[in-house]
């Protein structure tokens, strides 16, 4: 792992508004672009990534399957390099398929890309290596070891026919609008308890069977930790409206998905893998207001006002931020 | 009601030999009143009847057994043949019928022989669903192998397709709305009925654990 920076998350501050974890593209950034960027052009329809059954019958085949394997059962196929009870399939939905559930189908396309965060290009294969250091909670495979080779085979696959360098309908996870109320902890147990308990267990831990987990925890031990992108609460938030309840995805109000995906991740999970040896510090290296790591929920509330002011005056100078080029869509690791 | 003589033969054949346990309650052999005798119609070990579209009760935990009889009682889940019966039972009665139940072995569905292609159908919506039309895949609430998540999401597999097109057609038509969160309704409503066909009888195909996948 000789890249260990493309990982840092929330890396460095880069003025008041633009700390490391905000959201993409900040409009720093786009007067930091080179003046020759276009804004790329948006997909118009729903892009369909092949049927699993066109999953060809030769070698090539074999990988994408062994691909889709380690995707959907991290914990059996790819079990050295997890630290977790997680699958990756558990945030990227329909084995990497479903669009706003971060698919890997758009993902594929839009990569390499620079980062301005982390002043490093991020490639498929370093954002799969994050998700196994932080989401899954592990080590991440070496970069040509069989399991890279075989999950971004699937990636590959599943992109079939979608324009390189597009960023697509569907792509990443929802961004959810900034809630009229402050979010808040006690309302969120409410919905959580509501909504979310009867798969996710009455203390996010999840329920096994058969093995494994059928619904993943939500925190503790066995949860992402907190370097993941999900920890973030407005990540999360927006995961959470477009994907659950499961099945029901959509339902809740912006308002009830900042509030739970707030009370969410005000549990405790696994330490972030960059701690220093004190929360503060690794705080003020790697986590910004998005996140509870070191801070209150009335710290995050209050940090969130500031932003949304700030947004409101970047509008006023600039209308809506498009994706540049060549600019990396993460938000995190 | 030759068929249904039968299976209580069967079902008592079947405890006589296998199990040395207590004796099923009377609730369940004998019946009580209105509460007519459970066995007559799902047999001593649960196994239902596939024609007349009793279910299987066999291994039902004992938390779904209840609430299924507490929702026929409150009108939640409506049945001309069950509601009676579920007015009728006492707290006991449930209690020991779904302690008997839940401690047989899920026997395996006789299913009927259907064409691979719908059988095929019906495996892909529980294994994958169809989230170009946000339908979540089956076994992802009832498991890898449809036998269940307690305490909330009971077995579908080794079901009779018949009982199971009546609740999914249930859901989807209204009649049925005793699900949390309408977490089935959702579901159903989502399905073609060809679809429901299909999965219905594909479920009907897997009986016990690690059969027919
Ligand atoms: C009907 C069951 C069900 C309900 C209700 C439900 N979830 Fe989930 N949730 C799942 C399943 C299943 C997955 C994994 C999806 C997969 O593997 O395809 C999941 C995944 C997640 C994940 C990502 C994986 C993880 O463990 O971090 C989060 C976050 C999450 N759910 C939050 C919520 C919240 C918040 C609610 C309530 C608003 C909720 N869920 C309600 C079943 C459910
Ligand atoms: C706990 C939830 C979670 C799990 C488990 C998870 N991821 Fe992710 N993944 C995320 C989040 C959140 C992001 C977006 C990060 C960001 O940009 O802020 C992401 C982003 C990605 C991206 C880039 C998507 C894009 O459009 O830019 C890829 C590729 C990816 N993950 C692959 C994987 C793989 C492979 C695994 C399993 C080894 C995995 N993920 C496991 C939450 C998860
Ligand atoms: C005359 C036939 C008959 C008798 C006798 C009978 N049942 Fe039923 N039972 C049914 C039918 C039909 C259904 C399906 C109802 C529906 O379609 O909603 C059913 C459904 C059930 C269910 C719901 C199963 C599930 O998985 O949701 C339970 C529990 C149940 N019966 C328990 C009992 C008990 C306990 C007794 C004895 C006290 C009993 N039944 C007696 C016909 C019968
Ligand atoms: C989002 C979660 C979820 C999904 C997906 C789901 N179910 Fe269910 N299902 C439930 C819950 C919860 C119940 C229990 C309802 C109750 O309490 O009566 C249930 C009950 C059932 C029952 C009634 C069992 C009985 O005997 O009472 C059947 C049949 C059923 N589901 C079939 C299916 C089929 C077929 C699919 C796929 C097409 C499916 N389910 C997908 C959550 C789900």
């Amino acid at each position: 792992m000789n890249e260990s920076l493309g990982y840092l998350l929330c890396g460095l501050a880069l003025g008041a508004m633009v700390s490391g974890c905000d959201r993409p593209p900040p409009p720093a950034t786009t007067e930091a672009a080179p003046a020759a960027t276009a804004p790329v052009a948006v997909a118009p329809a729903r892009f369909a990534p092949p049927a699993e059954s066109d999953i060809p019958e030769n070698e090539f085949g074999e990988a994408v399957l062994l691909g889709k394997n380690i995707f959907v059962n991290t914990q059996q196929y790819a079990k050295d390099f997890v630290g977790n009870g997680m699958n990756c399939a558990n945030c990227h939905l329909d084995n990497g398929r479903k669009a706003d559930s971060a698919p890997l189908w758009a993902a594929y396309v839009l990569y390499p890309a620079y980062r301005q965060k982390t002043g490093q290009i991020d490639t498929i294969q370093s954002r799969i290596q994050g998700c196994f250091l932080y989401s899954m909670n592990g080590k991440p495979p070496a970069l040509d070891s069989k399991e890279m080779t075989a999950l971004v085979t699937y990636h590959y696959w599943l992109a079939k026919g979608a324009p390189t360098g597009v960023k697509m309908t569907g792509q990443g996870y929802l961004k959810v609008a900034k809630p009229a109320q402050k979010p808040d902890v006690a309302r969120g147990r409410a919905i959580y308890e509501n909504n979310c308990a009867i798969c996710h267990g009455a203390n996010g831990e999840g329920i096994k069977a058969r093995g494994g987990y059928a619904f993943p925890p939500l925190w503790g031990k066995d949860s992402f930790n907190w370097g993941a992108g999900m920890h973030r609460v407005d990540t999360a938030a927006g995961f959470i409206q477009a994907n659950m309840p499961y099945g029901l995805g959509g339902t809740l109000s912006d308002q009830e998905a900042w509030d739970v995906a707030l009370f969410m991740n005000s549990h405790e999970r696994p330490q972030d893998p960059r701690f220093s040896g004190s929360v503060a510090q690794t705080r003020d290296q790697h986590h910004d207001e998005n996140c509870l790591y070191g801070r209150t929920p009335e710290e995050l509330a209050a940090a969130l006002e500031k932003q949304a002011e700030a947004a409101t005056a970047a509008e006023k100078i600039k209308p809506a931020a498009e994706q540049l080029e060549g600019i990396s869509p993460a938000v995190s690791h | 009601m030759r068929s249904t003589t039968r299976l209580i033969l069967m079902g008592t054949m079947v405890m006589a030999a296998s199990i040395a346990a207590a004796a099923p309650p009377a609730i369940v052999t004998q019946g009580k009143g209105a509460a007519i005798a459970c066995a007559s119609c799902h047999g001593v070990d649960g196994a239902g009847n596939a024609q007349a579209g009793f279910p299987v009760l066999a291994q039902l935990p004992p938390a779904h057994f209840a609430k299924q009889i507490a929702d026929f009682k409150a009108g939640t889940r409506v049945n001309p043949i069950m509601t009676p019966i579920a007015m009728a039972m006492s707290a006991e009665d449930i209690e020991s019928s779904a302690r008997h139940y839940a401690g047989q072995a899920r026997p395996k569905a006789g299913a009927a022989p259907a064409d691979p292609a719908v059988i095929a159908r019906g495996k892909q919506l529980a294994i994958n669903g169809a989230w170009d039309r946000d339908v979540p895949p089956c076994f992802k609430c009832h498991a890898v192998d449809g036998l269940g998540i307690e305490p909330a999401f009971p077995p579908i597999a080794g079901q009779h397709a018949a009982y199971t097109v009546s609740q999914l057609q249930a859901w989807k038509t209204g009649a049925r709305t005793n699900d949390p969160q309408t977490l089935m309704k959702t579901v159903a409503e989502k399905l073609t009925d060809d679809e429901i066909h299909a999965v219905a009888d594909y479920l009907a195909t897997i009986g016990t654990p690690g059969e027919g996948k």
